[in-house]
């Protein structure tokens, strides 16, 4: 081989650069996507592989008709009526109130970031407790 | 090949490799070989088949510096060099760095084409010619933004720099999912690519379906992508589910993912594994262009090449010993008496 070493540091980068994935998650743990389902409401506006794969167009659908139209009642799959929001429908206390516990499973896991929350307000949670120095 | 046949020729290629996927994970359930076996298969001949195409590349010899330049070479104090010639005929490793890092990150080459063109009467003149700098620039950054992106897919938790690269790409925060701007730029950049091979007669004389195929196999890649991300949408969580298997050499194939997934995985899988056996190795022959990645020193170093093999040589003096005799009857001049 020719000028041997510079092309096989060369390649070498280049492996190195390729490979990225693979070493990156070497020894990180594997993670799951685990949101969990109301437990009082049993059934959702739509059915759940659509909701799976387009809820973000239906939320989109919804800000649109809410905020453009002023149309806020939404007939679902089931032909029952709803109200088009996000913080007093899909997470009403009954239902998806912990964003933690559904939204962000999935989104964290796909690294998605979904400005909702640049203007909607999350429902409180209990956050763990922490140990708060004592005020004296 | 004509212009009919290689467009013909290639697009059925790539239309075949849609339908194999399709039917396969369709209508064959055979969702273990496309998302397990092919991908692997795919990643492995890539690796070792660029590894081997470079190394083999590397035995070639190349003997003497091809100066192909524009530039002033070094040469006597008194002449003037300019750092521009510095740079495109450099004379030490700085320059050969320079020279490279213009070459491969900003297409330099590209961007000195000249047009050819009649001019007033006899003459011609040269006139720049930067579309296909734009096109090619615009492709290659587009996938390359593309591609890290696509390392969400592959990585837990994100690193910063693709998330940057996400912000950045979808800046205007248009549309929901939020619209990558790179992905509909490449796809610009693609169809101006094909467009310029078909609409230009030079071009289209001299175009093969090794030029076309690429090209469809990429617009179709394109096409599956934004199709899953915007229009037919999939289940994202078990397609990741299925990468990171993938990556932590731990497979897994999860219920439920779109055919469409499986077709775009097929693609990018036959994308991966002909890319050593293609012009695509380009990747990697860039920095093997010889004449970019070595200096003009011709005058300053002596090169001598490889595959020069001994010459049995009959010098005069020899000849002389040998005829001497006969030369001296015959009255001819001779160097030793």
């Amino acid at each position: 081989m020719y000028d041997g070493g510079k092309i096989i540091t060369g390649v070498v980068i280049g492996l190195a650069l390729l490979t990225f994935p693979f070493w990156y998650n070497l020894g990180r743990a594997v993670t799951k996507a685990d949101p969990k389902l109301p437990t009082k409401e049993k059934q959702c506006v739509e059915p759940k592989a659509y909701m799976k794969t387009k809820h973000m167009q239906l939320l989109d659908l919804w800000r649109d008709s809410t905020v453009r139209a002023a149309k806020r009642s939404y007939i679902g799959f089931n032909g029952v009526k709803y109200d088009m929001s996000l913080q007093n429908t899909c997470m009403s206390p009954d239902c998806h109130s912990k964003k933690t516990e559904f939204c962000d499973q999935c989104h964290n896991y796909t690294a998605v970031v979904p400005y909702c929350w640049d203007c909607h307000i999350p429902p409180k949670e209990e956050k763990p407790k922490e140990v708060k120095p004592k005020e004296e | 090949m004509n212009i009919i046949l290689s467009l013909t020729v290639s697009f059925l290629a790539v239309f075949g490799l849609v339908v194999i996927a399709f039917l396969g994970v369709w209508a064959a359930h055979l969702d273990v070989l496309f998302g397990v076996i092919i991908p692997y298969l795919a990643v492995i001949t890539f690796f070792v088949g660029i590894v081997y195409r470079v190394v083999k590349w590397g035995k070639c010899p190349v003997p003497f510096r091809i100066p192909s330049t524009c530039g002033q070479q070094k040469t006597l104090p008194w002449i003037k060099r300019t750092y521009v010639d510095k740079l495109d005929n450099p004379s030490n490793m700085l320059g050969v760095v320079g020279r490279m890092f213009l070459e491969v990150v900003c297409f330099r080459s590209l961007f000195r084409n000249l047009k050819l063109q009649f001019g007033d009467g006899q003459y011609v003149k040269y006139t720049s010619a930067k579309w296909l700098w734009l096109g090619a620039i615009v492709f290659h950054y587009s996938f390359l933004i593309v591609l890290i992106r696509h390392l969400r897919f592959f990585t837990d938790p994100l690193p910063l720099f693709v998330k940057v690269t996400e912000n950045i790409d979808g800046f205007f925060q248009i549309f929901l999912p939020t619209l990558y701007q790179s992905g509909f730029l490449l796809g610009a950049a693609v169809t101006y690519l094909l467009l310029r091979r078909v609409l230009d007669a030079k071009l289209r004389f001299i175009s093969l379906p090794a030029d076309y195929f690429p090209l469809f196999l990429i617009l179709g890649l394109l096409t599956t992508g934004i199709l899953m991300r915007y229009v037919l949408k999939t289940d994202v969580v078990s397609i990741k589910e299925l990468t990171m298997g993938l990556i932590h050499f731990n497979p897994v194939v999860p219920e439920g993912v779109s055919s469409l997934f499986y077709i775009h995985l097929f693609l990018v899988s036959v994308l991966f594994a002909y890319l050593p056996f293609s012009k695509l190795s380009h990747m990697a022959g860039v920095f093997l262009s010889p004449t970019r990645n070595l200096s003009n020193n011709n005058r300053m170093v002596r090169h001598i090449n490889p595959w020069d093999y001994p010459v049995k040589v009959h010098t005069y003096e020899a000849y002389e010993d040998d005829f001497r005799e006969k030369m001296r009857d015959a009255g001819l001049p001779l160097d030793k008496e």
